[in-house]
């Protein structure tokens, strides 16, 4: 702790004497890992502050990276958003680190892109997000909405024959940007307005008994209804209890959630939720040999047998390769390079495939949908025949179907619109 | 011909479970068949078992419903398998007998899913129609309801020629409206059926006939549409009063976080913005109790709040006395300062808790007589939310006695009405004040074994609940016991009241706006006290 400390006073002195000034070592390869560690958002973010020490720690008993070692700079936001940005540039600037893996919540994302951009550093970015966003400096190995929300709209309304909605979510940027993409993707489809019911809630909303009963006066309207939650985190574990003990059957009304994994559930009795569902890239129960490798390698580092993995360790650990993988091709760290080398790139996921870097920042990956078991895993039901590539502008809405993000040269244009011909046109 | 129709009934009766018990062997392959295909192929393979129409098959679909039902991989033998350590106990699905066991990586489960249950439900609901155990035969026609499958009408008339039990008949009436009003019986037989559901008047019955009114012509149009309006009407009048529930028990939850409160900034008058960590604490209390109590004696997990319910009271209650000790007394009459002092208290809490438990949600469960819910005519009562009402209630008047016929109960009073008096009188005040504080952090510690059966239990989960139990002690009156009732089931229904119309988000606000605008009016909340301790 004492040491911790002395170790912050110094890099603030450092910070004062020799702004701009890289210290890194010569014999070191820093990797900036910028995960809460204390507040709201400690609940999700710890573990992955913890997946990217073991990917550290096995990636130097390969023997490191162009033959030095890499060490891990962990900081601690403190899930306050202005703190991430302090935060990066303390990473970037104090630290010296050639590459950094973190935030959570898109509008933490939001806070540091100016100084990823300014100070022209790299970040892995590993949680599923709304996507319209394309920078180059940022890395997105989670999933767009186009690899998440749309292919499970598809499978409910092929596969049970859904046909009226409720969009449940909590009320910020991710929700209401999804909520947004899927209304006009079920209006798309022909689904009337009147079978389509959207409701925000408050961050951490525990008292779920009015809405649940709503859901339950709408799915009485002589159609098959399903609900598709963006319900963060927190409030999900008051909102599945409340839906188990009205009675709500994943037979009869199914919800779909997006951000409900193996890590949200260990808080809960899944027995009467069996059957509900979520829509992810990977799942634990994923019958490969290099997912038991993960997860006995994850057991191993934690030293805790229960302990869970979920998707956003997955985008880490693609990520991660992804990287070390552009800094062996481009032969150094040096940011360029590696944004150049990095497209292309192709390395195995955990569920059996190839993830590779496309030109826009975002990757290629599968869709999983899985239903609730009563161990509190997820069962794979149905999975995309190939990998998807992750579209950053979403072609549902009006302000963003024009446009395509390319990073390779020439175009080197994260929002370039294919109607006037302009880079930056920002909508239609 | 009644006469000779239940004594072919009877017949049926006494041959089936014969014929359950004379050729599970023509019933295996069938059953065996499940091992093989993917879902499609599965449905299929229900489709044919319920074809059968032996109740012999049940407890095979049953455990595949279930996800039970798993297959060898040497021989493609289907068996129940139920895990036990890390292997798996095999039962045979048509005798029921005990088949030795098997390793997991042996055995394979036959994956279902959500179409696959519904499927299975109905095949079931046809099957077990005829169960000796009225129980089961609802459950059989409920199922039937929801499939409202016209092929099973025929078997719903055997099955209600047979029916005596009073309930279940009008189940199985209802399942065989649901099923004629999807058939193309003739118009007649479809009124009678929309009369049936008219009379049911519940959601589901409103479902089926909007569907039905949106399906057909005339005079079946019609009486679906006059049947519609009428159950409309009836559920309204309903609603308003499952607001008027919901309300109540959103208040009782606000009534148990502030409670506590009350006493620690109501009474002693000090702001303690660690008052939700103390909620946690009790929380994590009941985590703890809960996790002893599955590994060491399971059998007792029904019990488990009532144990929690005395630790989570004395461990909170000692650490705020700890704290009382510690920090607080030193900064009595200077309110700043005690709130900057409470709010680092409550971020160590949380970080210690963050150290020791991890980051990450507990699972709390809840015992049997907490989970589920019942009907009140068109109303669902959920059972926790029942008994945190009686909960909070129960506190609020132990709480009430303890203060005004216990001596101590006399001494607190005393001393925050006048504490050189007090004083003077040969009360020791410093200890009175640790007792009390220790007291208010006691009943947040029994809060939180109650909240921990409907909220996260999480370092987080007392941070939610501050701001509305300061709302409720400010808007009930400070000091005051019965303003905090009142003030708490108050906001409880208006919030609920509003929530319908204005959303959660915007509810929560309109509930603020409405605090600021009445502490304007009447700044010392709902009962304001009177007399020495307010000017004091």
């Amino acid at each position: 702790m004492k040491k911790t400390f002395t170790k912050f006073a110094l890099a603030g002195l450092m910070a004062s004497t020799m702004i701009g000034g890289a210290a890194a070592d010569d014999d070191t390869i820093k990797v900036g890992i910028l995960h809460s560690l204390s507040g709201t958002m400690a609940i999700s973010e710890t573990t992955l502050k913890d997946a990217m020490l073991m990917l550290i720690e096995e990636q130097n008993k390969k023997g490191g990276l162009l033959g030095k070692k890499l060490e891990a700079v962990v900081v601690d936001p403190a899930s306050d958003w202005p703190l991430f940005a302090e935060k990066a540039r303390e990473l970037i600037e104090v630290n010296g680190v050639d590459a950094v893996f973190g935030c959570w919540t898109s509008v933490s994302r939001k806070s540091v892109l100016p100084v990823f951009e300014e100070l022209n550093s790299l970040l892995f970015y590993p949680v599923q997000y709304e996507g319209e966003e394309s920078q180059r400096n940022v890395f997105y190995t989670g999933a767009a909405p186009n690899q998440q929300a749309i292919p499970a709209v598809d499978y409910l309304m092929n596969e049970e024959g859904v046909e009226r909605w409720v969009l449940a979510g909590t009320d910020y940027v991710y929700p209401r940007t999804t909520n947004k993409i899927l209304e006009a993707y079920l209006k798309s489809k022909g689904v009337a307005e009147e079978d389509i019911m959207i409701n925000y809630t408050p961050f951490g909303h525990s008292d779920w008994q009015t809405i649940v009963s709503d859901i339950k006066t709408f799915g009485s309207g002589g159609k098959k209804t399903a609900v598709v939650s963006t319900i963060n985190g927190d409030a999900n574990v008051p909102f599945y209890k409340e839906l188990a003990n009205a009675g709500i059957k994943a037979e009869d009304i199914p919800v779909v959630a997006f951000s409900v994994g193996e890590e949200e559930l260990a808080g809960l009795d899944t027995g009467p939720l069996v059957g509900h569902l979520a829509a992810w890239n990977y799942f634990q129960s994923a019958d490969t040999d290099i997912n038991a490798e993960f997860i006995d390698a994850w057991h191993a580092f934690i030293g805790d047998e229960d302990r869970v993995t979920n998707d956003p360790m997955e985008a880490h650990f693609i990520g991660f390769n992804m990287w070390v993988e552009a800094v062996e091709k481009a032969g150094t760290t040096d940011p360029d390079a590696v944004i150049d080398a990095i497209v292309g790139v192709s390395v195995p996921n955990l569920t059996g495939g190839y993830s590779a870097m496309m030109p826009n920042h975002h990757i290629t990956k599968p869709v999983l949908i899985g239903e609730i078991q009563d161990d509190g895993q997820f069962e794979t039901v149905w999975e995309t025949s190939g990998t998807v590539v992750g579209d950053a502008w979403s072609d549902y809405l009006e302000g963003s179907k024009d446009l395509i993000s390319d990073w390779r040269a020439p175009l080197s244009c994260g929002n370039f619109n294919t109607a006037t011909g302009k880079c930056g046109g920002s909508g239609s | 011909m009644s006469f000779l129709k239940s004594f072919l009934l009877f017949l049926f009766l006494l041959a089936s479970p014969a014929l359950a018990q004379s050729d599970p062997e023509t019933l295996r392959p069938l059953i065996n068949e499940l091992a093989k295909g993917k879902y499609a192929e599965t449905e299929q393979q229900i489709g044919d078992l319920a074809a059968t129409g032996d109740p012999a098959v049940a407890p095979a679909l049953e455990a595949l419903g279930a996800g039970d039902l798993y297959f060898r991989k040497s021989d493609g033998q289907v068996f129940i398998a139920e895990k036990d350590g890390k292997q798996f106990k095999l039962t045979d699905p048509l005798t029921l007998e005990a088949q030795g066991e098997a390793g997991r990586r042996e055995v394979k489960k036959i994956k279902v899913n959500n179409k696959l249950r519904r499927v299975i439900r109905s095949a079931l609901g046809s099957l077990t129609l005829m169960a000796p155990d009225p129980k089961v035969r609802i459950a059989a026609a409920e199922a039937v309801f929801k499939a409202q499958d016209p092929g099973s009408i025929e078997a719903l008339d055997t099955a209600i020629a047979a029916e005596k039990d009073e309930n279940v008949l009008r189940v199985m009436q209802q399942a065989r409206a649901a099923a004629v009003l999807n058939s193309d019986l003739e118009e007649s037989e479809q009124i009678a059926a929309v009369e049936t559901l008219s009379e049911m008047g519940n959601r589901e019955a409103l479902s089926l006939l909007i569907g039905v009114r949106s399906s057909t012509q005339g005079a079946v149009q019609v009486a679906a549409a006059a049947a519609v309006t009428k159950i409309e009407k009836s559920i309204a009048a309903w609603d308003a009063a499952q607001n008027i529930w919901y309300g109540i028990s959103l208040g009782s939850v606000l009534l148990l976080a502030a409670i506590g409160l009350a006493i620690t900034f109501g009474v002693m008058g000090v702001i303690n913005m660690a008052h939700g960590e103390m909620v946690m604490i009790g929380a994590y209390t009941t985590f703890v109790v809960q996790d002893l109590i599955r590994t060491s004696a399971p059998g007792l997990f029904d019990y488990s709040l009532f144990i929690a319910l005395p630790l989570a009271f004395l461990t909170a209650g000692l650490i705020g006395i700890a704290i009382e000790r510690g920090v607080i007394r030193w900064l009595y009459g200077r309110p700043l300062e005690t709130l900057l002092a409470t709010w680092g208290i409550s971020l160590i809490l949380q970080q210690a808790v963050r150290s020791i438990f991890g980051p990450t949600n507990r699972e709390v469960g809840n015992p049997d007589w907490m989970s589920g819910a019942f009907e009140l005519g068109q109303m669902t009562i959920t059972y926790n939310r029942m008994w945190i009402v009686v909960f909070a209630l129960l506190v609020f008047a132990g709480l009430m006695l303890v203060l005004k016929k216990t001596p101590f109960g006399l001494y607190t009073r005393a001393v925050t009405q006048n504490r050189r008096m007090a004083a003077s009188m040969g009360i020791r005040t410093p200890w009175i004040d640790a007792l009390t504080f220790g007291l208010g952090s006691g009943i947040a510690g029994i809060a939180g074994v109650a909240l921990s059966q409907i909220d996260n239990v999480s370092p987080n989960l007392g941070q939610g609940y501050i701001i509305d139990s300061f709302m409720v002690v400010v808007f009930g009156g400070v000091g005051n016991l019965w303003g905090t009732l009142v003030g708490a089931m108050t906001l409880g229904v208006v919030n609920k009241f509003l929530e319908p119309y204005a959303g959660a988000v915007l509810g929560k606000i309109f509930v603020l706006v409405f605090i600021i605008l009445f502490i304007q009016k009447r700044p010392r909340g709902l009962f304001a006290l009177k007399g020495r301790a307010v000017e004091a």
